[in-house]
């Protein structure tokens, strides 16, 4: 059968692998051969994904062995043979996953096709591309192997992957899938990155263990080492007590070190790419115009090093490690775990544009109603942007582009009512942040959900006249 | 919704939990749908207040909400968000033959329903608003 002639549906759903036209020798094989586009047929993935994809699984496995080695040893080889032969079919249906799926790149589209039983053939077309983030695993960095994961716009969040392709083979891809996007040839090699900010270990340690859940932890711990040096007898209950919440704080913090470690912001054509990783490397790409909301947080204890967080809700999530969306296609991402105020400025500046907006306060009288959060309450908004700043122990920003606004809301409360003040809340798409423009004078809430209404329609009208996703800086 | 919903309603439930604790004993049986009446009687009051702050306008470029009698709440949602429109009609509604429409957007927190509308105004509102929004859609 020719290359490519062969239609998607011909293949029969069963354990008969769709063999590629065009066998590519496993290993070594630059997955697009340069030359005319939509000629190179299928592909099959990296012939080590079984083994990188059944590897947590196998660790795991692997864990519960160890944890069980007891039983082995008191003669018992019966739960050995359990924890291969788990181990064994880990691989296998890893391996007939394998079998089953093959990939191609067309001048228009990509195309992977996937399953035994139930056939999934999907085509992502690239001009509908949105952002190709790459993910590397461990034991995928110690074998040279990487994820791709293209995410298509639209509110639907559809996305293809690829697990996985070789570390050269994975660049190669995205930075044809990439060129093909932007209507260029394939073989047009990817514009420079220009690499905005990193964040220092030491640095990212230190907010760690200042952040609520390090503080949270250290603590328990010292709550706990003073009862049981006091109380030696309460011992057993102290550490029995403390040691679930210990446990799920120090996961938490072993997450965010990992996941955040030796973080990069580097300024890509198409949008804000973050690398991040201890053993697990991601590399994902912000596009810029999908950005919801952004959100800057200061908690109390970073406050003396003048550190930040800048977290954004972003459109059209990226797959969690099930391939689903978290959070109904929207996701939230640090877009800077931890900074200065200039390296915030930076990557604001990057995704909000000029974004510096005259913020203004509520009256004097709303003390009586906020007496902690009076402090740092304050709002504004231009033609472009929303500002608003809530929170008293955590101050926090908020940053909503008026294009993006979902719908305008006042509220007024009984104490607001007597105090002659009402909310406006602005709601967007995004989940973590919460814009509202907190006790504002009444008279002035009134004109400015009007105002707000009218400049949020002018800015989604501004925006659609725009250019579309492909030049959004 | 008609005032007349919450009182039917109440002495629909007064009668049936009254006559089965009247089994038991007459004078209970009678103090629960006293009891009930009276309660339906306040709800009544309250739902009627509700009710009365509730009112829709439907402007050029968006759908206006405004409800609440403790927590007054003034909703502005663009046809150019919605993203669907429901028309809802419980069995409670349905008996009285009114409808609820109720306005979705990308954003959780959006909250524009309308309840109580008769069938035929339902239609046309869900019908009006589904002609704006596909006119005036933007994305996300």
């Amino acid at each position: 059968m020719p290359p490519g002639a062969q239609p998607p549906s011909a293949q029969p759903p069963s354990a008969q692998p769709p063999v590629a036209p065009c066998p590519q020798p496993p290993g070594a094989q630059p997955p697009v051969a340069p030359g005319p586009i939509g000629v190179v047929g299928w592909q099959r993935l990296h012939p080590l994904s079984p083994l990188v994809r059944s590897s947590r699984a196998v660790a795991g496995i692997a864990v519960v062995a160890v944890l069980n080695a007891g039983q082995v040893r008191h003669g018992n080889p019966l739960s050995l043979a359990i924890y291969g032969a788990l181990i064994l079919l880990g691989l296998v249906a890893g391996f007939i996953a394998w079998l089953v799926t093959r990939w191609r790149l067309d001048a228009d589209a990509l195309r992977i096709e996937t399953g035994l039983l139930r056939r999934d053939s999907r085509r992502l077309p690239v001009d509908r591309i949105q952002a190709v983030d790459l993910v590397q695993p461990f034991l995928g960095r110690i074998l040279g192997l990487a994820e791709l994961r293209i995410r298509l716009a639209g509110a639907d969040g559809s996305r293809g992957r690829l697990s996985y392709l070789s570390e050269a083979d994975a660049h190669q891809l995205r930075a044809r899938l990439l060129a093909a996007h932007h209507g260029l040839d394939q073989a047009t090699p990817p514009p420079p990155e220009r690499v905005l900010l990193s964040v220092p270990t030491g640095r990212l340690l230190a907010s760690v263990a200042t952040s609520f859940l390090g503080s949270s932890a250290g603590a328990l711990t010292l709550v706990a080492l003073v009862l049981s040096i006091t109380v030696p007898s309460a011992l057993a209950v102290v550490f029995g007590s403390s040691f679930s919440l210990l446990f799920a704080l120090g996961s938490g913090i072993w997450r965010r070190v990992t996941s955040e470690f030796r973080f990069t912001a580097a300024a890509a054509p198409d949008g804000l790419r973050l690398r991040a990783g201890m053993f697990q490397t991601v590399a994902e790409t912000i596009p810029a115009g999908r950005i919801q909301a952004v959100r800057m947080v200061e908690p109390l204890l970073w406050r003396p090093f003048g550190w930040r967080r800048v977290i954004v809700d972003v459109a059209g999530g990226t797959a969690n490690r099930r391939g689903r969306t978290s959070g109904g296609g929207q996701v939230s991402r640090a877009l800077l775990p931890v900074g200065r105020a200039s390296d915030a400025e930076l990557v604001l500046d990057r995704v909000l544009g000029d974004h510096r907006v005259a913020l203004t306060r509520p009256p004097r009288r709303v003390r009586f109603k906020a007496p902690l959060g009076y402090h740092f309450l304050a709002a504004g908004y231009d033609r472009r942007h929303a500002v608003t700043v809530n929170g008293r122990l955590q101050r926090t920003t908020c940053w909503v582009p008026l294009e993006k606004v979902q719908s305008v809301r006042r509220l007024q409360g009984p104490v607001q009512r007597r105090l002659r003040v009402s909310s406006v809340h602005l709601d967007t798409a995004g989940r973590s942040v919460r814009a509202v423009l907190r006790d504002r004078e009444q008279i002035e809430a009134d004109a400015g959900v009007e105002e707000l209404a009218e400049l949020c329609r002018t800015a989604r009208a501004a925006r659609s006249l725009a250019a579309p996703l492909s030049s959004v800086q | 919704m008609r005032v007349w919903e919450a009182l039917v309603v109440g002495t629909l439930l007064g009668l049936l939990i009254g006559g089965g604790v009247m089994v038991a004993s007459v004078v209970a049986g009678l103090a629960v749908l006293v009891g009930i009446l009276a309660l339906s009687v306040t709800s009544l009051w309250f739902l009627r207040r509700r009710f009365r702050a509730w009112h829709y306008l439907e402007r050029a470029e968006d759908l206006v909400v405004v409800r609440g009698v403790m927590l007054r709440r003034l909703s502005v949602v663009p046809y150019g968000r919605m993203q669907y429109v429901d028309v809802t009609a419980g069995p409670v509604e349905r008996l009285f033959g009114l409808a609820t429409v109720k306005l979705h957007t990308a954003a959780a927190a959006s909250d524009a329903r309308v309840p109580g509308l008769e069938p035929a105004e339902a239609a046309r509102l869900r019908d009006q608003l589904a002609r704006l929004g596909e006119a005036k859609a933007a994305g996300l």
